[in-house]
């Protein structure tokens, strides 16, 4: 017993059985709320043909999709599947939700990392240049711009620029079918350009503010004063002493945002034809069917919760203070 | 998601903020951005007030499709959309919609998670336990995908809309509420107030809460431009509030394919969110710059 709990006071088993925990509570929470979606599994494959089925019928239906068993079996049985790998069956294209997963993960993925490129590569630059000189005309000017830029939903944006950008430019890359990185690398960057610029764009506020915070509180500490003083050129002290330091916190709040990203990936997949995890969710509430949103959205909150706890856990590694506690 | 207010803790006890009260609303729009920020909101609320009270140029929903995809004009300001609807009498109904979806969904959760905040972090123990995990599990949710998939299932009303907004802000409120609380509750007031056989929650509503107000008031207004939008994306969606009832992220979807012939379509409902919400944001940068003891001598 005390050597269990011992074990648990560690940051490391204590945070994954947090996590794990957390879990368990996501798996109920999106079994009880998909499970009063409206209309049924023999609704969504059979239409208005459904009106015209048997009592009967609908019995050996509702046994041939395991809606006829107690909601807590269900849970137990989806929970029990979804632990073995076995995510269900999507009825319409006839195809394993794991399957469909697998292909459009790392769509979503791919579309992640490159939007969090574009956020780093606005935002640190950004937050350098606040800070250098705060309270000043370019602090303000890049406070604005930041602001305006958190303040334009993802999905204006998106629609803004794939209208009228692609229609001044003649350049449509997102209009012929959807090419992975491995199937065509130069088309599918060209593809992922735009929505990866839409959402850096919604990401480099935050990164731009942390940023700046990071650099104006180093900026008074004791070892950049030392530092200067033993005569360290401004240019190294900017880079080696004082951005290396700001970019702690800017990773876990990169970190922090991919939630965020995973948010926006459902409105920029479904604006630019990306077939990604998002859209897989709203394709399976518009076609209502609840066995693979409930799977695929347990698969986004297990990665948000993944994400969140391996920034944790890189955080405690990078910064020895975190560690003591 | 901006949970954190950035505000510190009055460390004087309740009477000294009070008296610094009307001040603070004065210093608040006092600083430029304050002040842009409440001509926005009064532009915002005007163009509502409008809607509400029937007194735009058309009726939102009023079809005629002979007067259909028409540019601005002196009769239709922000021109038709192409069912010949008047594209200014619909914004402005999409911004009573977003703001009665704001108000109502940032009040539902403000109530119910600025509640289990408090009462976490001032009774601690089981309760804190409970509400840790409560929050854990709905922060575990991107908050756009937890929205989608409650709204996706309930009835399609603003009303629905609105609950599953408000069931995505309950933990952020939780969050920022237990916060001020773990430090206030030690604060020497507090105990003092305690010492001199004071029950619990007459200390609770006299003493603690009135200190966490500023911080309260930051998180709420920043919370109703996070609502705005995420109505707005819900809408824009198609799970958000249901045509033929205006909304200005439902008016962006149906500029889609048709902004490039009729661009006022998308410009003016992009616009009218995008200024709400900046306004939001202004007024939440205001109060806080307010409300900060640290910049209170500047």
């Amino acid at each position: 017993m005390t050597s269990l709990r011992t074990a648990f006071s560690h940051p490391l088993p204590r945070r994954v059985g947090e996590a794990a925990i957390t879990l368990l509570g996501v798996s109920l929470l999106t079994f009880v709320v998909l499970r009063v979606v409206p209309g049924d599994q023999i609704t969504a494959a059979y239409g208005i043909a459904a009106g015209e089925l048997s009592p009967e019928q609908i019995r050996s239906l509702q046994a041939y999709y395991g809606i006829d068993q107690p909601l807590p079996v269900q849970y137990l049985g989806w929970l029990g599947g979804v632990l073995t790998g076995n995510l269900g069956i999507s009825a319409n294209s006839g195809l394993t939700v794991a399957a469909l997963t697998a292909q459009a993960l790392p769509n979503t993925i791919e579309l992640a990392v490159l939007a969090i490129v574009v956020g780093l590569l606005l935002g640190v630059p950004g937050g350098m240049l606040a800070a250098s000189r705060p309270g000043r005309a370019r602090d303000g000017a890049t406070q604005l711009g930041s602001l305006v830029a958190l303040s334009v939903p993802s999905f204006l944006l998106a629609t803004a620029v794939a209208t009228f950008l692609a229609n001044q430019l003649g350049w449509y890359p997102n209009g012929e079918g959807y090419r992975t990185l491995l199937e065509d690398p130069w088309l599918n960057l060209q593809q992922m350009l735009l929505p990866a610029t839409v959402l850096g764009i919604s990401i480099a506020s935050p990164v731009l503010q942390t940023t700046r915070a990071a650099i104006l509180g180093i900026r008074a500490e004791d070892y950049v004063r030392t530092a200067r003083a033993k005569g360290v050129p401004p240019r190294r002290l900017q880079v080696r002493h004082i951005l290396r330091n700001a970019l702690i916190p800017v990773v876990t709040m990169t970190g922090l945002q991919f939630g965020f990203l995973l948010s926006g990936a459902l409105v920029a997949e479904q604006i630019f034809a990306i077939p990604g995890i998002g859209r897989q969710v709203l394709l399976g509430l518009n076609q209502q069917e609840y066995a693979v949103v409930q799977s695929t959205v347990l698969v986004i909150a297990a990665i948000f919760v993944l994400v969140n706890l391996l920034t944790d856990l890189v955080y405690r590694l990078v910064d020895p203070r975190v560690r003591v506690r | 998601m901006s949970a954190d207010t950035g505000l510190e803790l009055p460390a004087s006890p309740p009477g000294a903020g009070a008296r610094r009260r009307g001040g603070t609303w004065r210093s608040a729009f006092a600083t430029p951005s304050g002040i842009a920020g409440v001509l926005l909101m009064a532009g915002v609320l005007v163009l509502a007030a409008m809607a509400v009270l029937g007194l735009t140029p058309a009726s939102p929903r009023a079809q005629d499709v002979s007067q259909g995809l028409l540019g601005p004009s002196g009769t239709h300001w922000f021109g038709t959309d192409q069912f010949g609807r008047d594209v200014f009498s619909r914004v402005a109904s999409g911004l009573a919609n977003s703001m009665r979806v704001a108000v109502v969904s940032v009040a539902v959760s403000g109530v119910v998670g600025i509640t289990l905040g408090v009462v976490a972090g001032y009774y601690q123990g089981l309760a804190d336990r409970v509400v840790g995990v409560v929050n854990n599990v709905l922060f575990a949710f991107p908050s756009l995908l937890l929205a989608l998939a409650l709204a996706a299932t309930l009835e399609r009303s603003w009303v629905t809309v609105s609950v599953a907004i408000a069931v995505v802000y309950v933990p952020i409120f939780a969050r920022v509420a237990r916060g001020p609380v773990l430090s206030l509750r030690t604060a020497d007031y507090v105990v003092a107030a305690d010492a001199i056989g004071r029950s619990r929650l007459s200390t609770l509503v006299e003493h603690v809460l009135p200190n966490m107000a500023g911080i309260l008031v930051v998180q709420t207004t920043l919370s109703l431009s996070w609502a705005v939008l995420t109505e707005a994306s819900l809408s824009f969606l198609g799970f958000g509030t249901p045509p033929p009832a205006a909304s200005l992220g439902g008016m962006v979807y149906e500029a889609q394919t048709l902004a490039v012939i009729a661009p006022w379509m998308l410009a003016f409902p992009g616009a009218a969110l995008v200024l709400a919400v900046v306004g939001l944001n202004l007024l939440g940068d205001g109060l806080r710059s307010a409300l900060d003891p640290r910049r209170a001598d500047r």
